[in-house]
């Protein structure tokens, strides 16, 4: 399962997949599970949620201040800040510094932010691939594949088929534990064991960020497995790869921000581990990014779409998500969040399509620890995606002639009438397979509810 | 009270019934209902199709319609239309705050929850989105079937994610619409239920034309249909 051919052709394989949505769906619901325990631990739920929308905002609407503030307190405490405009130029900064170092043993943190700007790829091309650290990272860079999922990458895997893989990878050797269980810890220790060697003699290490912390100049980063810890103090030289988005104004935040990300990701109280980093590495290189954020933030309409944090759990209730997975959206950031960012900060022709690829049925609004409306914002860009011209011919003649006839109530009556008429035959010559071929056709009535009232209207009132 | 019906135009000419239904209840209730003629459909596909102008322009249509028959409210037989007039005139109509989705009318507006209905069958009950997230109804109709006689509610697990209908979703993505009802299809059939019933007839749609396809023995009706009397009374 990868990214190729259009948005149909993936939606298509994902779904006639015969194991991938069973995957999804017993991972989504175990997420959501665990979320909805502890954030009913938190009376102040929906305090958090509003405190952490107002400091996004804030941040969002003084962007220039907070990247200014972080900066200067970023290079006092000794690490070098470099600024990225687009993908191109991130690849372009990081690669030259590995070039420069000379470092060919390249670790990698997660970091969709990487995914983003396609470093992996940008280093294979120089003959030197960075060896992914993460779990579900490592298991989908072995599957040659993106991430499917913003933090888990490997979602929609099951454990057999990492147990076939690692075998076939060479990570495990011996009988795999047949209890699901205890295979899914075999399996996560035998990948540790496989990488930890190699965990330690390299020479540089890439990161993303969850937060950058503007009053002390921190990089704060949140991780279960270790390997992050491992890939900042292990290697000489690391890179810290971060969309300009993850600014926050003080230290404090994070008391605000964490418990929203934790629990909503992870149903975790807390993660494992937890860094904050302020000039304790050797050479530390943080990397803002903006690849489309500073031109998406220019329209204040997109304020709060950019107070994302990236927890994922917009996918994990998403409908459409559970039904396709991550790949078939095609970016790095799929679901609901993902519709709105690919358009936005990607903005290819299919990018378009993608708020089109939702029921708008509101649970990823419901469920946003910063608040954002999402399914308003994939509203509101069809609506944009209108007034654009976007749309097809046949789409916007379609409604023309919608309108017109909802307009006349005598026209409607007779569309109506000549529907009913027309809608068994067409069901029987395919016109509406796009309905019929998994759904019955609906059975219109013998007669409409105006035919009704007209008739029989007085007798309603009366008990039958 | 004089209340007037807003009849969605798939309700009118596919399911009529449940606006039936909608009529017996309120008149066994006391009130005096009459139906504006000339209605024809809210603007709801184009609203959620990006054709913002379009939906506008046909929901002013229909509020003006229904206010001139002055009525002191406007009960429909789906939240999702009720929500659509709102999002489309952006809460601009001095009506709307007098149009009700049929279920919340009963339950919020009058504080009724028994209406004498009777109904032999267990059911079960699907959160349509719209009526769920936007207008927050959930007790509320449940609270209307636990009160009537002979029938044994049941919850489905879970009650409240889509069915994949989503309007014109449902054949612009019809793989992915599918497979969205196909999980709500399970969640009924585990639930152990006869029927399936919800305050929307477009959900109950998408569930009948899947529960046919397969020849599932289960039955979607309407909330009304259930309180009115029909056909299962």
């Amino acid at each position: 399962m990868n990214r190729g051919g259009g948005l149909t052709d993936r939606i298509r394989r994902a779904i006639k997949d015969p194991v991938l949505p069973g995957n999804v769906l017993r991972a989504t619901n175990t997420s959501l599970k665990k979320r909805d325990e502890t954030v009913a631990e938190r009376p102040d739920w929906e305090d958090l949620r509003e405190r952490a929308a107002k400091v996004k905002d804030h941040v969002l609407a003084n962007l220039d201040r907070y990247l200014a503030e972080f900066v200067e307190n970023a290079r006092l405490r000794g690490a070098h800040v470099h600024f990225a405009k687009d993908a191109a130029a991130a690849r372009r900064i990081i690669t030259e510094l590995a070039r420069r170092k000379g470092a060919t043993r390249i670790l990698k943190a997660k970091s969709m932010a990487t995914e983003e700007v396609e470093l992996n790829q940008a280093f294979t091309a120089r003959g030197f691939t960075p060896l992914e650290t993460d779990l579900g990272e490592f298991i989908v860079q072995l599957r040659d594949e993106p991430p499917s999922h913003i933090t888990a990458p490997a979602l929609h895997c099951s454990a057999e088929q990492i147990r076939d893989l690692f075998a076939r990878e060479g990570v495990t050797d011996g009988r795999a534990p047949t209890d699901r269980r205890e295979l899914a810890t075999w399996l996560s220790l035998s990948a540790r064991a496989h990488l930890r060697d190699r965990l330690l003699e390299a020479d540089l290490g890439i990161t993303g960020a969850n937060f950058l912390v503007a009053e002390t100049g921190t990089v704060a980063l949140i991780e279960n497995e270790g390997n992050i810890r491992l890939t900042v103090t292990s290697t000489p030289v690391t890179v810290s790869l971060v969309g300009i988005d993850k600014l926050l104004p003080k230290l404090t935040d994070l008391a605000t921000m964490l418990p929203l990300l934790t629990r909503s990701a992870t149903g975790q109280r807390m993660t494992s581990y937890f860094q904050l980093i302020s000039g304790a590495l050797d050479e530390h290189h943080i990397v803002l990014l903006d690849n489309g954020r500073i031109d998406a933030l220019r329209d204040p309409e997109n304020r709060e779409i950019l107070r994302c944090i990236r927890c994922g759990a917009c996918m994990n209730v998403c409908p459409v998500y559970r039904t396709v997975g991550g790949h078939a959206y095609g970016w790095t950031y799929p679901g609901p969040i993902g519709s709105l960012l690919s358009p936005l900060w990607r903005g290819r022709g299919e990018d378009h399509q993608l708020p089109f690829l939702s029921s708008l049925c509101g649970a990823c609004t419901d469920i946003c620890p910063v608040k954002i409306p999402i399914h308003e914002h994939l509203l509101r860009m069809r609506r944009e995606a209108v007034s654009a011209g976007r749309r097809g011919i046949p789409e916007r003649l379609a409604f023309r002639i919608f309108r017109y006839v909802m307009q006349r109530p005598g026209l409607y009556r007779r569309a109506a009438r000549i529907t009913k008429r027309l809608l068994p035959a067409a069901a029987r010559a395919g016109l509406l397979r796009r309905w019929t071929d998994t759904r019955a056709a609906p059975q219109p009535a013998p007669r409409s509810f105006k035919e009704m009232w007209r008739e029989d209207g007085p007798r309603f009132s009366k008990d039958p | 009270m004089r209340v007037a019906l807003f009849v969605p135009c798939f309700v009118d000419v596919l399911k009529p019934g449940v606006a039936v239904a909608v009529c017996r209840v309120l008149s066994r209730l006391g009130h005096d209902v009459i139906y504006p003629e000339g209605q024809t459909c809210c603007g709801q596909p184009a609203l959620n199709a990006g054709f913002h102008r379009d939906a506008t322009c046909l929901a002013r249509r229909l509020l003006d319609l229904l206010a001139k028959a002055d009525p002191d409210a406007v009960v429909s037989p789906s939240g999702s239309c009720v929500l659509a007039l709102r999002t489309a005139m952006e809460g601009d109509h001095h009506l709307l705050e007098r149009v009700f989705e049929f279920s919340q009318f009963l339950t919020d507006r009058l504080g009724v929850t028994d209406i004498g209905a009777k109904f032999t069958g267990r059911v079960t009950w699907h959160d349509a989105c719209h009526p769920l997230r936007e207008l927050r109804i959930r007790e509320g109709p449940r609270r209307l079937l636990q009160a009537v006689q002979g029938l044994e509610l049941v919850e489905m697990e879970p009650s409240d994610e889509c069915c994949g209908f989503g309007g014109t979703f449902a054949v612009k993505a019809p793989l992915v619409s599918t497979g969205m009802g196909e999980r709500k299809l399970k969640a009924i059939e585990d639930s152990g239920a006869a029927f399936v019933s919800s305050t929307e007839s477009s959900c109950l749609m998408q569930i009948e034309g899947l529960l046919e396809k397969r020849g599932s023995a289960v039955r979607p009706i309407h909330l009304a249909e259930i309180l009115g009397g029909g056909a299962h009374e």
